[in-house]
């Protein structure tokens, strides 16, 4: 199968759903110019035109609330934000609004299908505002779906999903995996909402990751094999709904479990995915879960600070192997290239 | 309080019908908002209510000017704009019963009603809200080249809100079918307009900053607020782009609740200024303008208010007796 990159497959996605649906439009800051929001929607603008996809002013909040009356008159809106953190301001629509407009009405006032894109920053001093990740606060609420494509083939698949959805649907997507090439299919193929995807079989232990993380998580599986451990990754892709059965398969088979987010730890999904182990996995665990999670602190910018701040695949090893009662210090430092050369 | 109207000359030549009609949906809308108010004090309708008995004459007279393929859109005041668009009584006492019957089946509440056959899309109960989704229901009309508009009603308090000015720059910026109802009221809940706004503050003055056209007008003249709406509408069809009303008017009872606030030694406006505006009351002058006319006697304004009393306190203890929600519809659109 061919390759591509996240961010040609996103773009891909994109094109293939605005072909087969003239309700989608793409808005929001950037969209059309020649960057593109990183190269995703450069070629939606030049194929789709300004009358699908235009630039929107810093309104975050309106802007959200517009789509929302657009969505209830029938169109497909794709608002995007170039940082996750810039989607705080559209939180008001988002969540007192977009998210319980079906049920709050009935189901009689229509529905509200938003598709939602935030990217992630990380590295090159992103910084403590432009690098927040910010899948569990929005997971916490009933009517939104929000998903976190690792991989190329879901980055498009999901895009897809979303813009098939007939309720709001947040894509976080990850800076870091823009560049990151994948087989990706070239059929209009929708990955399916709330089901996660077991990217390594394994016996031994059981990885649940989130976004770059699974990425990471894959590395980490490498090393862990040149140790003798055989590690089983389980992409999640959908925060919410979240998939139990995978989860909850995949350790009642490894009896371990490490859990690696994007995020902090305190109510955070790993912490989430730590409680569904205690209270549904409990008899299968020989061990106690291990959450690996980002430093608690706001992410700082200097490159030393930023360097212990994230945790990276011989974080994942190293708990891997102490979650076993191996000795986590074989395993030595693991750095992905990482092809992000700034400045955003 | 010192406010300037704009002085719109009312026309002569508006039909009989139409005052009579302008009058029958004041009634409707202020008969059962007063037989909710005074039905809520028996403590059976469990939703926060803000009742928005005085300021009918804006709902009725924007909402008579619309056509039926046009959306209204409105904030937690939400009674009337639903009632004036011809959304049904019943299912509006049924919502604050929190019966099945509900318009929203009653899940919303008082703050989230809606009644799309009629175009009466959404309440909110956020302030400012609205007034983001009306504007984008105006892009989608834009976007097809529809013959619609879209009306979002809001108190002069969500013009406290940044979305409103997100709003009513995107609206200006694209030239959107929109019309901005503002009633000014004169109180975001309890807070006087002083503690809000710099003295000497016009807000038409302020929407006409981001380039959109305004005018204010008396909010308790159903008739005059029907007129400037029809003229403002007709530009806003033709592609004049959005447009905004302040329509100067009054609540009677207190901000959320049945009561009137002397019931509740309430001080932040005194009796005086309550009596005076109730003295205004857009339902006499509308009678009072019928009899001047010609039209009706006051015999025949009081067999119009009996039949229509009638069919409300019907309706609302119709409603009470409704069937609840299933408990198996807990989960249902999700």
């Amino acid at each position: 199968m061919r390759e591509l990159t996240y961010v040609q497959a996103l773009s891909e996605g994109l094109c293939q759903a605005m072909e087969r649906d003239p309700s989608i439009f793409i808005t929001g800051i950037a969209v059309d110019y020649p960057s593109g929001i990183f190269g995703s929607t450069t070629e939606a603008a030049r194929r789709f035109g300004p009358a699908r996809v235009f630039d929107a002013p810093a309104m975050e909040n309106a802007l959200t609330g517009i789509a929302i009356g657009a969505a209830v008159m029938g169109k497909r809106p794709v608002i995007t934000h170039p940082r996750n953190d810039f989607m705080l301001l559209g939180f008001d629509n988002l969540i007192n609004l977009a998210a319980k407009w079906r049920y709050m009405f009935n189901g009689r006032a229509g529905n509200v299908p938003i598709v939602v894109r935030a990217v992630i920053g990380k590295g090159w001093g992103q910084g403590a505002t432009h690098s927040q990740s910010l899948q569990a606060p929005l997971a916490h609420f009933p009517g939104l779906t929000v998903v976190m494509p690792a991989f190329p083939q879901d980055a498009k698949g999901l895009i897809i999903a979303a813009l098939q959805h007939d309720s709001p649907v947040v894509i976080l997507e990850h800076r870091s995996l823009y560049t990151v090439s994948g087989e990706v299919s070239e059929a209009f193929e929708a990955t399916p909402l709330g089901k996660a995807n077991t990217v390594r079989i394994g016996s031994d232990i059981t990885i649940v990751a989130t976004s770059l993380m699974a990425y990471e998580a894959y590395h980490a599986a490498d090393e862990l094999a040149r140790h003798g451990v055989d590690a089983e990754i389980i992409d999640l892709r959908t925060i919410r709904p979240l998939d139990e059965d995978t989860v909850l398969g995949s350790i009642k088979k490894t009896r371990h479990l490490v859990v690696a987010d994007t995020s902090w730890e305190l109510c955070g999904v790993s912490s989430e995915i730590a409680a569904l182990a205690a209270e549904k996995g409990w008899h299968h665990l020989k061990a106690p879960v291990c959450r690996i999670a980002l430093a608690n602190a706001p992410a700082p910018v200097s490159k030393k600070l930023e360097d212990v701040f994230y945790p990276k695949a011989s974080t994942i090893a190293r708990a891997a192997l102490a979650t076993l009662g191996a000795d986590p210090n074989r395993v030595g430092e693991l750095h992905r290239e990482d092809t992000f050369k700034g400045p955003y | 309080m010192n406010v300037t109207i704009d002085n719109v000359q009312t026309k002569a030549d508006v039909g009989a019908d139409v005052l009579v009609l302008l009058h029958k949906e004041l009634l409707k809308v202020r008969l059962a908002e007063e037989t909710l108010a005074e039905r809520y004090r028996e403590q059976e309708m469990r939703t926060p209510a803000h009742f928005g008995a005085g300021q009918e004459a804006v709902a009725v007279g924007v909402c008579q000017a619309l056509l039926r393929d046009d959306v209204v859109f409105t904030h937690h005041r939400s009674h009337n704009h639903y009632l004036a668009k011809g959304g049904s009584v019943y299912e509006l006492a049924a919502e604050l019963y929190g019966r099945a019957d509900g318009c929203s089946g009653g899940r919303g509440g008082s703050v989230h009603l809606t009644a799309p056959k009629v175009g009466f899309i959404a309440s909110s109960a956020i302030l400012g809200e609205t007034v983001a989704v009306a504007t984008g229901a105006a892009l989608a009309f834009q976007m097809d080249n529809a013959d619609r508009i879209a009306v979002v009603f809001f108190g002069e308090g969500a013009m406290d809100e940044g979305s409103f000015y997100e709003s009513i720059n995107y609206a200006a910026v694209k030239q959107l079918p929109v019309l901005f109802v503002c009633e000014n009221n004169l109180y975001a809940t309890e807070s006087p307009l002083h503690v809000r706004q710099a003295p000497g503050t016009d807000l038409c003055e302020r929407v006409r900053a981001f380039k959109v056209g305004a005018r204010r007008i008396d909010g308790n003249d159903v008739l005059e607020v029907l007129q400037a709406t029809q003229a403002v509408a007709k530009d806003i069809r033709a592609g004049g782009g959005p447009y905004f009303l302040e329509c100067m008017t009054y609540r009677w009872r207190e901000h959320v609740g049945p009561h009137f606030d002397h019931e509740l030694q309430r001080t932040y406006r005194s009796r005086e200024e309550v009596e005076a505006w109730m003295a205004r009351c857009p339902v006499v002058r509308s009678g009072e303008r019928l009899m001047r006319l010609g039209i009706a006697t006051a015999q025949q304004l009081d067999i119009w208010q009996g039949e229509i009393q009638a069919e409300t306190s019907a309706d609302v203890e119709k409603a009470r007796m409704a069937p609840w929600p299933e408990i198996s519809t807990l989960f249902q659109y999700l």
